[in-house]
């Protein structure tokens, strides 16, 4: 039981991170019905943004000049580099995307990947080939509650996660950007008639996704301090699954299938060595995929792409 | 004059939808454009608001604008251009209220845009009645005022129709023409296509009939309904 619950613990971390990026994919699908791969490059980008922050922040901290406490940098940091990067996604929107608006499918998905490659060998040479590490901004503290171990960093992480999901959620149901989102979602080709400038709804879905995705970068830096250009690719191809298999467009959907996809991994890794982790895990998730094709969630959508 | 078209012409790929179609509309006007299906009626309307590309050529102009520097969304929120599209097209995921909602979305005159909801309602009370249930579960009738509604909410210099009596039992378009008529009298401008065609001269105060993307025949709806050519081809015999 106790090893149920330390791993339990540990599955909510490890889905935090899917969920937050599967959000950026769910969002961008719905509205476009495009597979942005370079979304998990963005999360790559973004917790380098984050400890480019962060890095920032101690220097000027340390320096005397505006001294901080550690918290408050944590707190800066990831909002400061949501911010930057919400730039990064606009831009790779505006770029990459919008010009093959109308081109054949294929044609946008391949743009993704090609980014996703720009911007893996751009860090590269910004970067230089070697990895860096994400500073510690806070001291962990190990809490044992009944046998199992927490740490402050696992709780923040899951809470953070939790809660940008929840004010995600907010905002789409509660605001007239949120609504014009779920009606493009819809239909699509009937939202100008409203006087709604899709292309602002759609760079501001861009920057929202992309602003989770680096919320998720600097989670990830925390609890594994490890980043390198590659980072993103296998992250991304999973929280593409969970995207997929949260059902078209549904944040909640999202949300419980990067939960889903992290208890997968986690217990899988529990009872098996963990090299078949991710062959194990993914069979698992394949094998649910057969039974609902169309995801937990789907929200409905119009046939008619056109007007 | 309100809305000024000359010499309008849209291909899809490459096929020819219109060849060069000129008309005028006034201030306060119910005009019509019948049709068969496939004459280009839907296409005219979308030209106008800007959701398919004109070529070299056409002009248009709304009270003495260029229409032609307007992107879709602009004709709408800065223009006042309303459309109706073809099989309603509702957001069937949004509530009754929030498809209302969605068409005030660059509106800022917030006391203005209670005063046109309220307007909505008292003209479609069947509507206030839904306003919190998904726009999909409604019948076809109210999903034809709702687009009405909807349209209103969004701006009315013109309001554009595009087969409103599609798919409605008589009894249910005479009431969805007697409330346009009524949003006509407060000052919105109609420009109706159908293929209906009594319906729409019996509606309107003069037409256009289109045939193969071309203008041609014009003049006043008894005219029209009393020409044989018309009577022939549209009405029946």
């Amino acid at each position: 039981m106790v090893i149920f619950l330390q791993n339990l613990v540990n599955a909510l971390q490890w889905g935090s991170f899917y969920a937050l990026i599967a959000l950026g994919y769910s969002m961008v699908y719905s509205i476009l019905m495009l597979f942005n791969f370079a979304h998990g490059d963005i999360f790559m980008v973004g917790a380098y943004i984050g400890f480019g922050v962060s890095i920032g922040l101690l220097a000027l901290s340390s320096s005397g000049a505006l001294a901080m406490p550690n918290w408050l940098i944590l707190v800066l940091t990831i909002l400061f580099s949501m911010f930057l990067t919400s730039f990064v996604g606009m831009i790779v929107e505006r770029v990459g995307y919008r010009p093959l608006r109308n081109a054949p499918r294929a044609s946008a998905a391949i743009t993704g990947l090609m980014i996703g490659i720009i911007l893996e060998t751009g860090n590269l040479i910004l970067m230089g080939a070697r990895r860096v590490s994400f500073p510690s901004l806070i001291q962990t503290t190990t809490y044992t509650v009944g046998g199992v171990f927490v740490t402050n960093k696992k709780i923040m992480i899951v809470l953070v996660s939790l809660l940008l999901t929840l004010a995600l959620h907010q905002f789409i149901r509660r605001t007239k950007w949120g609504m014009a989102m779920r009606a493009m979602a819809f239909d699509f080709a009937v939202v100008p008639l409203m006087g709604v400038p899709v292309n602002t709804v759609i760079a501001l879905t861009f920057a929202i996704g992309s602003a989770l995705a680096a919320a998720a970068g600097i989670l990830f830096g925390i609890a594994y301090p490890v980043l390198d250009p590659y980072m993103g690719i296998l992250f991304g191809w999973k929280a593409f699954v969970a995207a997929i298999l949260g059902g078209r467009g549904s944040i909640l959907g999202a949300t419980l299938a990067g939960f889903l996809l992290g208890f997968t991994e986690i217990f899988v890794a529990m009872i098996f060595p963990s090299t078949l982790r991710d062959l194990i895990a993914y069979s698992i998730i394949l094998l649910i995929l057969t039974f609902r094709p169309h995801g937990f969630f789907g929200e409905p959508y119009s046939a008619r792409l056109r007007l | 004059m309100l809305l000024s078209v000359e010499n309008l012409h849209v291909s899809y790929d490459n096929i020819k939808a219109l060849h060069g179609l000129s008309f005028r509309i006034d201030e306060g006007e119910i005009v019509c454009i019948i049709g068969a299906n496939g004459a280009g009626k839907s296409t005219t309307l979308r030209a106008i608001s800007r959701l398919v590309p004109v070529e070299a050529g056409t002009k248009m102009t709304f009270m003495g604008r260029d229409l032609l520097k307007y992107p879709a969304d602009k004709v709408v929120s800065e223009l006042g251009i309303s459309h109706v599209p073809e099989g309603r097209r509702l957001f069937d995921n949004l509530t009754v209220l929030e498809n209302l909602k969605l068409a005030t979305f660059a509106r800022k005159d917030a006391k203005a845009i209670g005063k046109d909801l309220d307007r909505v309602f008292s003209i479609f009370p069947r509507l206030a009645e839904r306003q919190h249930q998904k726009a999909g579960t409604m019948s076809g009738g109210e999903q034809q005022m709702l687009a009405v509604g909807r349209a209103f909410m969004s701006g009315r210099k013109i309001m554009l129709l595009d087969e409103p009596s599609m798919g409605l039992a008589p009894l249910l378009m005479k009431s969805v023409f007697d409330s346009l008529q009524e949003i006509n009298r407060e000052g919105t401008t109609i420009l109706i296509v159908e293929q209906n065609a009594r319906m729409a001269l019996l509606f309107a105060g003069r037409g256009y009939v289109l045939e193969n993307g071309k203008l041609v025949l014009e003049g006043g709806s008894e005219g029209l309904l009393a020409n044989p050519q018309v009577k022939k081809a549209y009405l029946g015999g």
